[in-house]
């Protein structure tokens, strides 16, 4: 549904996409991941007909976005980052609009049923300027799912919402996503892992890694990482762990807690309970650290470097 | 035609809601019948009844303000949609770039349109107080004109809008350019010893009133302000063009 190649943008000097290639599939959710600037509105526009690409070329929909623009359009639906919507209308008012624009046969009708999708039939005739963050988001994705696009792009949808509303748009988004090609951008790794098939991670441009949201997280959490904390003082505790076999990377925070690493495939919690508690420690405590997302990203990128480094040798 | 239309009815009640369209309304109402008002009472307090209400007295008011009330309307046309991100979502819909200026201008000329049939009420009146009545072909003549010289001025207007994102840019540039091409470009005309053709014919304000007020209908006159409004429409493509490249 969406084919991506080599796709590179240029503004002035500065390259926003350095040669990016991938795809989404009919009925796959795919997650665009990436820290801000890192190239995920510069693709999705020019995946819309928003903008040209300086290079490369994309098919959506199995049109050529910059030659067949308006078929490409014709067949997506896009909720760009700024929610774009107009405060004089009334939300149906501007829904019939977008309808006529898409030549939908019953726009009103449409435009109606819409709204029941995400929940805003009860306010059709209020208007835009008068709707919440929260609101405006829905009648913004109601305007991207007006015309049962093939393929939706949702730039950042869930971005200033309330965790009950980030929920109700997940909700929408996994639902559409069941028979359509959903494409959209995130900078929230859980959300990424709840909704997507497939993960992409964006960052400078490139394409870091793609992957289902497990693979990626095992692939990154090779390691796993654990913070221990003891009753008391905890001096002497992180040499004391450092000599247990399996142990890597011993930081301590001076104070009551030290935290260490382990290989995934080797666990070494028993061991290291058992051995600090014979020590004399009281342990009050073990938990895992997730990785953030900056982990992962400083994972990935830092892999891509050595790896581009080492494959030009 | 279908997306014209539609941008067009979208932008023509969208200057129902909002205070400047009433404004602009208020404003050209009031100095228009200011005008018709002092013109009826000089006429009718002259002993000799000498001199006959003038039919298309409307124009010389109606397009003078015209040039301030028409960077008002025009400015937030494009400049707002790119401000508010709605412009992302109307050059992603399946609709060209040409249709969306040539329907926001649409839009802006029938609600001066609107304008204008009201305004008709005047020459009726003078029609009703006069004897045998106005020439009815001058003041037809006159009210095309002033469509073609509004349609010429709200193309100007919406091609600017198109350029900026900054309605208050877009406001003075579309200002400078109708007070030069109304008042000052055919300046030079007496002033060049060659070339001076040239400049009266870019004079925008002499194609009207030497043309359509004295009920002349050239072909000439029609073509300069119907290519001057597709000049300015056709800039506002272009800038709409430059917006995606850049």
């Amino acid at each position: 549904m969406i084919q991506v190649n080599n796709l590179v943008k240029d503004y002035g000097n500065r390259r926003a996409l350095d040669s990016i290639t991938f795809d989404a599939n009919q009925g796959e959710i795919v997650g665009f991941l990436g820290p801000n600037g890192a190239g995920k509105t510069t693709t999705m526009r020019i995946l819309t007909g928003y903008m040209p690409p300086t290079d490369g070329e994309a098919i959506v929909a199995g049109y050529d976005v910059v030659d067949e623009s308006l078929e490409v359009r014709k067949r997506v639906g896009y909720l760009p980052e700024t929610v774009p919507l107009y405060d004089d209308m009334t939300a149906i008012e501007y829904l019939k609009f977008m309808g006529e624009l898409r030549r939908l046969p019953n726009p009103e009708e449409r435009a109606f049923e819409t709204l029941e999708m995400v929940n805003l039939d009860e306010r059709a005739d209020s208007f835009i300027g008068t709707f919440s963050k929260g609101m405006r988001q829905r009648v913004g994705l109601a305007q991207a799912l007006l015309h049962r696009p093939e393929v939706i792009i949702l730039d950042e949808p869930t971005i200033g919402l309330d965790p009950a509303q980030v929920v109700e748009i997940r909700n929408v988004i996994r639902e559409i996503g069941k028979d359509r090609t959903v494409l959209f951008s995130t900078h929230i790794l859980s959300e990424a892992q709840q909704i997507c098939d497939r993960v992409l991670i964006i960052n400078k441009g490139l394409i870091v890694a793609e992957d289902t949201p497990e693979n990626l997280h095992s692939r990154v959490l090779g390691t796993e990482r654990v913070r221990l904390r003891v009753r008391g003082d905890a001096d002497g505790l992180d040499t004391a762990i450092k000599k247990i076999k399996g142990t890597r990377k011993v930081t301590s925070n001076k104070v009551d807690a030290v935290e260490f690493e382990f290989s995934a495939g080797q666990d070494v919690r028993p061991l290291v309970a058992k051995t600090i508690v014979e020590a004399g420690y009281e342990l009050i405590e073990m938990s895992p650290v997730g990785a953030s997302l900056e982990d992962i990203f400083l994972e990935l990128t830092e892999d891509k470097l050595t790896g581009k480094r080492s494959g030009g040798k | 035609m279908r997306n014209i239309w539609t941008i067009a009815k979208r932008e023509y009640n969208a200057y129902f809601n909002s205070p400047l369209a009433y404004v602009v309304m208020v404003l050209l109402f009031g100095v228009i019948g200011i005008i018709f008002a002092l013109n009826l009472v000089s006429v009718t307090n002259s002993q000799f009844f000498s001199q006959p209400l003038d039919p298309t007295l409307v124009a010389g008011p109606l397009l003078f303000m015209m040039l301030f009330c028409t960077p008002a309307l025009t400015m937030r046309l494009i400049s707002e949609e790119a401000r508010t991100g709605t412009l992302e979502l109307l050059l992603t819909a399946p609709l060209r770039d040409w249709e969306l200026v040539i329907g926001k201008w649409l839009g802006a000329l029938l609600f001066m349109l609107t304008i204008l049939a009201i305004t008709l009420i005047f020459p009726i009146m003078i029609n009703g107080m006069t004897n045998p009545g106005i020439d009815l072909l001058q003041t037809a003549s006159s009210y095309l004109g002033m469509i073609l010289v509004i349609a010429a001025f709200l193309g100007i207007g919406v091609g600017i809008s198109a350029m900026f994102t900054n309605q208050f840019a877009a406001f003075f540039t579309t200002l400078g350019i109708l007070v030069v091409m109304w008042f000052l470009i055919g300046a030079p005309a007496s002033l060049l010893p060659v070339g001076s053709e040239v400049f009266s014919y870019l004079d925008m304000n002499s194609h009207f009133y030497s043309g359509f007020n004295q009920g002349n209908v050239n072909l000439t006159d029609i073509i300069y302000y119907v290519s001057v409004t597709a000049l300015g429409l056709f800039t506002g493509n272009i800038a709409i063009d430059y917006r995606r490249w850049k």
